[in-house]
């Protein structure tokens, strides 16, 4: 063990061995393990969609557009997939993706409401209304 | 496009390596992924900076599980530097027409060179360096506490010198917007040598801004055509699964052997920045 390790024992872990520590998970840690399944789902779904794209483009041998193409907008995506073009469904796979940060933010801001943090809450509702503001200044085509 | 299995391949088998090293060290693995597909593949750059940026929040993603259940990231310090980092790229965006880019890129250069000698002063250290008591973290709960399993102990820690770790993330946030690349970097240099907080919070609470900052700009590299499905969806997938590993990997490696391979990757970095800096490209 190497010291400069920061000597904070908080009340709350003071006089607790360290198995109890684990064990013990306040409510917004389960709070937090509940993120952790919503996040896993979310790149499990994205991961499935991304290798059902893959193996449409290798059936197919291409992926659906004349080159150098590919769907850039939600709608074209939506287009794309409807008429089954592999680049569509790795575009879908791909903006499920990119979604996963935005959901967790989300997510963080529930947790911090729960904990009746509104400081944090509002903290936290800023940096997602930073977020929408650069996924809509997107959508809008800028 | 064709489907071309050779090429497909190498993309993954290098996504799978970034993915994994990014997640270890809380950076994006646009590192390693930028130089091999632009330099090695010859990709056109702009698909290149949106597959890095894919790259990006699919190491976020695909550790965040993991991280989050071995209570390594800590959601209070995310968000309050998160604030930081966003408002410093957008204050970055207005500084950056004032100097040229060149002299940023040396800027940058000589940050990442002293970060370097910061991390090899610091290769002994497990845990956090000492820090004053900060009566705003104690205020703000910018603490918490993980079990180590390296260490076989909890470590309980607490943020210090918020001002200045403040004003350094919005420092780098706009830095690296501007130069587009090092946004985890500097947030683990933050956290790390700044605040004194244990390496594995630093480099998994940076594991998660990476990915919100990069959300940020998701939208304007999708409608821009950045985003090639081609090119990033064998990043993605690597990238997850290597990203996955790392995440595993992480709570069981000593603190002293992440700090250790952060040097040669910063004396790297200054190396590249500095010959940008002097080439001026």
């Amino acid at each position: 063990m190497s010291g400069g390790g920061a000597r904070v024992t908080g009340a709350e872990l003071a006089g607790r061995s360290e198995a109890a520590q684990r064990r013990a998970r306040p409510a917004d840690d389960r709070l937090e393990v509940v993120i952790s399944r919503i996040l896993q789902t979310g790149v499990l779904v994205a991961a499935a969609i991304l290798l059902l794209g893959v193996a449409a483009w290798i059936g197919r041998g291409d992926a659906g557009y004349p080159p150098p193409g590919y769907p850039t907008r939600a709608g074209e995506v939506l287009a794309g997939l409807r008429e089954g073009r592999p680049a569509a469904v790795l575009q879908a796979g791909l903006l499920v993706l990119l979604m996963t940060p935005v959901v967790r933010v989300a997510a963080s801001a529930v947790v911090f409401w729960v904990q009746g943090d509104r400081l944090f809450t509002a903290l936290t509702l800023a940096v997602l209304g930073l977020l929408a503001l650069g996924l809509s200044l997107g959508g809008a085509g800028a | 496009m064709p489907f071309d299995p050779a090429t497909f391949a190498l993309i993954l088998g290098i996504s799978v390596v970034a993915g994994f090293v990014g997640s270890l060290l809380g950076l994006g693995g646009g590192v390693i992924v930028v130089p091999v597909l632009a330099g090695g593949l010859g990709f056109d750059i702009r698909r290149v900076i949106g597959a890095s940026l894919v790259s990006v929040i699919a190491t976020s993603s695909g550790a965040a599980a993991a991280y989050v259940r071995d209570r390594l990231t800590n959601l209070r310090i995310a968000m309050f530097l998160e604030l930081a980092t966003t408002s410093g790229a957008l204050v970055g965006a207005y500084v950056s027409s004032l100097l040229p880019v060149r002299v940023l890129f040396l800027l940058f250069s000589a940050l990442l060179l002293y970060s370097a000698y910061g991390m090899f002063q610091r290769r002994h250290l497990e845990t956090g360096a000492r820090v004053p008591d900060s009566p705003w973290a104690r205020r703000l709960r910018l603490e918490g506490s993980y079990y180590d399993e390296a260490m076989g102990r909890t470590i309980p820690y607490r943020a210090g010198r918020l001002a200045p770790g403040f004003a350094i993330m919005m420092g780098a946030g706009g830095l690296s917007g501007v130069v587009g690349i090092g946004s985890g970097l500097f947030k683990v240099l933050g956290m790390d040598m700044v605040m004194g907080l244990p390496i594995k919070v630093s480099t998994a609470t940076s594991n998660f801004m990476i990915g919100v900052t990069a959300a940020a700009g998701a939208g304007v590299h999708l409608a821009r055509g950045n985003v090639d499905p081609m090119l990033a969806a064998p990043v993605a997938l690597g990238v997850l699964l290597g990203a996955w590993a790392g995440s595993r990997v992480l709570p069981r490696l000593r603190g002293r052997a992440i700090r250790a391979a952060f040097v040669p990757l910063l004396l790297y970095m200054a190396g590249e920045m500095f010959w940008r800096g002097i080439a001026g490209s």
